[in-house]
């Protein structure tokens, strides 16, 4: 766990002082909400209708920043060889999965940090609740990197693993990405949080399943 | 021998299949009910053979067989097609009962979902070029793809769903769920030995398949 950490400092460390992965990531999820934010332009007069389209628009943007940075977390590794030198260490296998975990999770947060005031710009909205939608975007995003951390791992030394990573991806995420859409709405529409319960516990269940399993199995996806 | 064997078997399923297609149990309701005895056994169908892919991806990662491998490149394909099918079946009830031929709700949308992982299992093999690497990525896939079906499975019973129910009573007032009368329960068990045998002969012809087509390569190294 702490040797986890101490990778995913490295990372951390590395991204700080080149920025590259970051940057995209946000620039990408920014140009999505402008282009959202043009072709819905006749519903921003009513805070009802933005409430609507709004969960679907922030996460698409997150889904596919996400998907950007998650292109990189492995490419980076295996570029220069690092990859061999990180199994060499003497720290179980499946704590490289748990740094790019924790690396990609802080990504995405920051992301969506920047995200939300500037849909909250773009789309005319005032937030309510914003405490539960965090929570649920938190469990969301969660979710959504520890699969895909996994599928990265997957398809890094496949051919055209770049496209490859979404089609595998996006279908493998969706028992996430569904009831955290779906909890998203009802929220920002003002529902009842008890009435959202069911979803939330699903994203929690799914959160700790996907994660349980790629724990598990990471070992053999970098074993060569 | 064993493709003998499988090769009765598969004409056992026709000889079980046949006489089904002119059954007339389905007189009580309306017709376009009988096509659920297509669509409930290719579901379970479906359902059997990614379970399958689950085992034997596991049993690859154990056993480091490739024996293991090929029963789940051979069952995963086979799945595939199933899974298109109850689509296929699904959106034609659909379209009769429904008005529709889709429409988003838990059950479908999961069933989809399920649907597009396993192509994409498909194509992560096609992309992977070293033999052994790919058996064993996609033997990992192949046990983190099966979390999606217990979700599929379990949709309708989380969520309120458009989908009729047929088993364990209706839990959220759907009328029309339940299976009642000896005769259509016995064709509906006939049709899902049928659809079971099926895709055991199926596969299996596959995995033969599969297995000289390697044997094939080793002799041409040579």
């Amino acid at each position: 766990m702490l040797k986890g950490l101490n990778i995913a400092f490295k990372d951390l460390k590395i991204e700080t002082r080149a920025r590259e992965i970051f940057i995209s990531m946000v620039v990408f999820s920014l140009l999505i909400l402008i282009i959202f934010s043009i072709a819905f332009s006749d519903l921003l007069s009513s805070a009802s209708k933005t409430a609507t389209v709004a969960s679907g628009v922030l996460w698409i943007c997150f889904i596919f920043a996400g998907t950007l940075g998650l292109n990189r977390t492995f490419a980076t590794e295996v570029q220069n060889g690092c990859m061999d030198g990180l199994k060499m260490c003497p720290i179980p296998r499946n704590s490289i999965y748990l740094s790019k975990v924790i690396f990609v999770f802080l990504l995405m947060l920051l992301v969506e940090i920047i995200t939300i005031p500037m849909f909250s710009v773009l789309f005319n909205y005032q937030f309510t609740g914003i405490i539960w939608v965090g929570i649920v975007i938190l469990l969301g995003s969660f979710g959504f990197v520890v699969v895909g951390c996994l599928i990265s791992a997957l398809v890094v030394r496949a051919r055209a693993g770049e496209m490859l990573l979404p089609v595998l991806l996006l279908p493998l995420s969706l028992p996430v990405i569904i009831p955290a859409v779906s909890a998203t709405s009802g929220l920002l529409r003002g529902e009842d949080i008890l009435s959202l319960i069911s979803s939330i516990r699903l994203l929690v269940v799914y959160d700790f399943v996907f994660f349980a399993v790629s724990m598990l199995v990471f070992e053999y996806v970098v074993e060569d | 021998m064993f493709t003998a064997l499988m090769l009765l078997v598969a004409f056992w399923a026709i000889f079980f299949y046949l006489p089904v297609m002119k059954d007339p149990a389905g007189n009580v309701l309306d017709t376009s009910f009988n096509i659920f005895y297509f669509h409930l056994p290719i579901a379970i169908v479906a359902y059997l053979a990614f379970f399958v892919v689950f085992v034997s991806s596991i049993l690859y990662l154990r056993e480091n067989d490739s024996k293991w491998d090929m029963v789940s490149l051979s069952a995963a394909e086979v799945g595939v097609i199933f899974a298109f099918l109850v689509l296929a079946t699904g959106s034609i009830w659909a379209k009769a009962i429904w008005g529709w031929y889709w429409v988003w709700e838990p059950r479908l949308t999961t069933s989809l979902v399920l649907f597009l992982v396993y192509v994409g299992y498909l194509m992560l093999r096609t992309a992977l070029d070293d033999p052994l690497k790919r058996a064993r990525l996609s033997a990992v896939f192949g046990i983190v793809a099966f979390v999606s079906v217990p979700l599929s499975f379990l949709s309708i019973r989380i969520w309120r769903s458009a989908h009729p129910l047929m088993f364990g009573g209706s839990l959220y007032g759907q009328d029309g769920g339940g299976l009642e009368g000896n005769s259509l329960l016995l064709v509906l068990l006939l049709n899902m030995l049928a659809f079971v045998l099926l895709f055991i002969s199926l596969t299996s012809f596959k995995f033969q398949n599969e297995k000289l087509g390697r044997e094939l390569e080793i002799v041409k190294g040579r």
